[in-house]
């Protein structure tokens, strides 16, 4: 069954369908892989054998009746652990929440259940999704499937590198400064932050709720805008939900027609900073882009060069409040109750213990930003700076269809390499972060790899709220153009590392 | 702009967290660090310009006022660190600073 982890997530989903394989089958090629290699990479912190294949029966059972079910009904999906799935762990990749097994399922997770999707296990991650390298993770660092000495980036390290490592054909991430985008980028995988307001947030662990935004992850276009569509839409449990129809993701995923788009190059996502590698693959991926007919100019949104420090204190601010709730008084761990000790000593004593360096930086910057006297230096100017960064958007999409630029401005770096400069690790989220700001779409491909390192580079595309379908139109574009160039997807290029040889071959 | 070690010991208190002194050590200048970078965004936050709090601004949201249910008790208390005669059993929380 060796051969079968290896198909996309729309093949399996149609050999499902077809009776051609069953999920059961499917799933359990998927178990064994994890069982496998998941010692070397560390994509997942739980891993539910029993359940993936109770769910898988039950599909099987729904479709040997007869019934017509989704497309991706029957095939796995790795769940990054911010997601709260019902009776589960859910451990955030905190001490804080070791051990913690939620009483209801995150909108997300349900629809992924009610779609017939079978859910593998759970996923590493920084510390309440705070990271670009998965080594804030309390329960250590998930390796890069290209080089296991490299991160696999973060937050969603542990669903990109599942995907790498074809341990899972689909994953979630949540998407706060670049989360989906920067693992997809340095895995060689497709990872998409949807329109912010596009899927829901209820159930999911908040990190920056205004920021905060679920999406898919996955080893090719059409896979990742299947799975978009399976998981966005209105939910009225979410307030920030949009009541809109969702965006014709599978459409433009399957068309990949960028004939007459015009493409705009942001002038201040490149040059220095930006590895050689990275600047030639992308250069060559506009290349490929103008080829296929689309018109490339180049476009200036001067307030990006502000974003990143108006994302530092935007994103701390909102994590010491949101964060506040972890009290040790009503779940979660609770340190140095001995009787003696009052409230307040218990929840700074359990604060201490559960919590990480990065969170406490990140507590500690926010309540310092929100703080009297410094709320209108820090908080107020970095509101300002965010509305004049969607102002650069608007102006950009005035003249273009998509604005692009590397995904992240070098491939994976070593594991331990940024861990004690938090400015560097910063760095990594440089080009994601403006469309977390503004709210609109934007999403990571594979442009090849760079020749320096033999690591993979991401080609970011960002489009207007509500027009997701223009980022997987163009993405599409490019993966085309890539596997014609490279023969294959990438990933296919680290398959015979990670895939066992089919016995018949 | 430079954060004392008091200052920041401060701020933890405030966000309840303890932190030690080796701790303090080291976040204290990171945090200085990421001040400097970040001060940047004053230089063109004007008064010209109108804060934005949120990506998609959206009023008055509201849902059918359905009744739907909630958790047991059970269900609530389950995950709880401590539990007294079906509540949340919480340390002491009056003479604090006796």
């Amino acid at each position: 069954m060796t051969d079968v982890i290896r198909l996309t997530a729309a093949e399996l989903g149609r050999k499902i369908a077809a009776r051609e394989l069953t999920a059961v089958a499917v799933t359990q090629a998927f178990l064994d892989q994890i069982a496998r290699n998941d010692d070397a990479v560390h994509a997942f912190l739980y891993v539910d054998a029993e359940g993936a294949l109770a769910q898988a029966a039950a599909v099987d059972a729904r479709l040997d009746a007869g019934e017509t079910m989704g497309p991706l009904a029957g095939v796995p999906l790795a769940l990054k652990d911010l997601f709260t799935q019902a009776g589960l762990p859910t451990t955030a990749g905190s001490r804080m929440l070791q051990g913690w097994r939620p009483p209801y399922s995150a909108t997300v997770t349900q629809r992924l259940i009610d779609a017939g999707i079978v859910i593998l296990g759970k996923t590493n991650l920084d510390e309440f999704a705070m990271g670009s390298s998965t080594e804030n993770s309390a329960f250590g660092p998930t390796h890069n499937p290209w080089d296991l000495a490299r991160i696999p980036g973060g937050s969603g390290g542990g669903s990109s590198a599942s995907l790498a490592a074809f341990e899972a054909p689909l994953a979630m991430g949540t998407d706060t400064g670049g989360s989906i985008r920067q693992p997809a980028s340095v895995t060689g995988t497709v990872g998409v932050k949807p329109t912010y307001g596009g899927t829901s947030r209820f159930g999911v662990i908040a990190m920056a709720s205004s920021l905060d935004q679920p999406g898919p992850c996955a080893r090719t276009v059409l896979d990742a805008a299947l799975l978009h569509e399976v998981i966005a839409g209105h939910d009225p449990l979410d307030s920030t939900s949009i009541d809109a129809p969702v965006p014709p993701v599978v459409e433009a995923a399957r068309s990949g027609d960028v004939s007459g788009m015009k493409i705009g190059v942001v002038t201040e996502l490149g040059g220095e900073g930006y590895a050689p590698g990275v600047e030639q693959r992308f250069g060559e991926a506009l290349d490929l882009l103008r080829a296929a007919g689309a018109e490339i100019v180049e476009v200036s949104c001067p307030h990006f060069s502000y974003a990143l420090g108006a994302y530092y204190l935007i994103m701390p601010s909102e994590v010491s409040s949101n964060l506040a709730r972890y009290d040790g008084m009503r779940y979660g761990l609770r340190a140095g109750d001995d009787g003696s000790r009052g409230t307040e000593e218990v929840m700074a004593l359990t604060r201490e213990e559960g919590f990480g360096a990065e969170v406490k930086r990140r507590i500690i910057l926010g309540t310092y930003a929100l703080s009297s006297g410094y709320y209108d230096a820090y908080y107020g100017s970095a509101q300002k700076v965010r509305r004049l960064i969607a102002d650069d958007f608007d102006a950009a999409f005035a003249q273009v269809d998509v604005l692009v630029s590397p995904s992240t401005p070098t491939t994976a770096f070593r594991i331990g390499e940024r861990i004690d400069d938090p400015l560097a690790m910063y760095k990594s989220d440089l080009c994601t972060i403006p469309s977390n700001m503004a709210g609109n779409a934007s999403g990571s491909f594979p442009a090849g790899l760079a020749p320096e390192d033999g690591l993979p580079v991401g080609f970011q595309v960002m489009a207007p709220p509500l027009a997701d379908d223009r980022v997987y139109r163009v993405g599409a574009a490019l993966e085309r153009a890539v596997a014609e160039r490279d023969g294959g997807v990438l990933t296919d290029q680290i398959a015979a590392r990670w895939v066992p040889q089919a016995q018949e071959a | 702009m430079a954060l004392s070690t008091e200052e920041v010991a401060r701020l933890a208190g405030l966000a309840r967290i303890t932190v030690s002194a080796e701790e303090l050590a080291t976040i204290a200048p990171q945090l200085d660090i990421v001040l400097d970078a970040v001060a940047s965004v004053s230089e063109v936050a004007n008064a010209d310009v109108t804060p934005m709090t949120h990506a998609l601004p959206l009023t008055n949201v509201f849902r059918d006022d359905v009744v739907r249910p909630g958790l047991t008790r059970e269900q609530a208390l389950a995950m709880a660190p401590a539990v007294e005669e079906d509540r949340f059993r919480v340390p002491r929380i009056l003479g604090e600073e006796a």
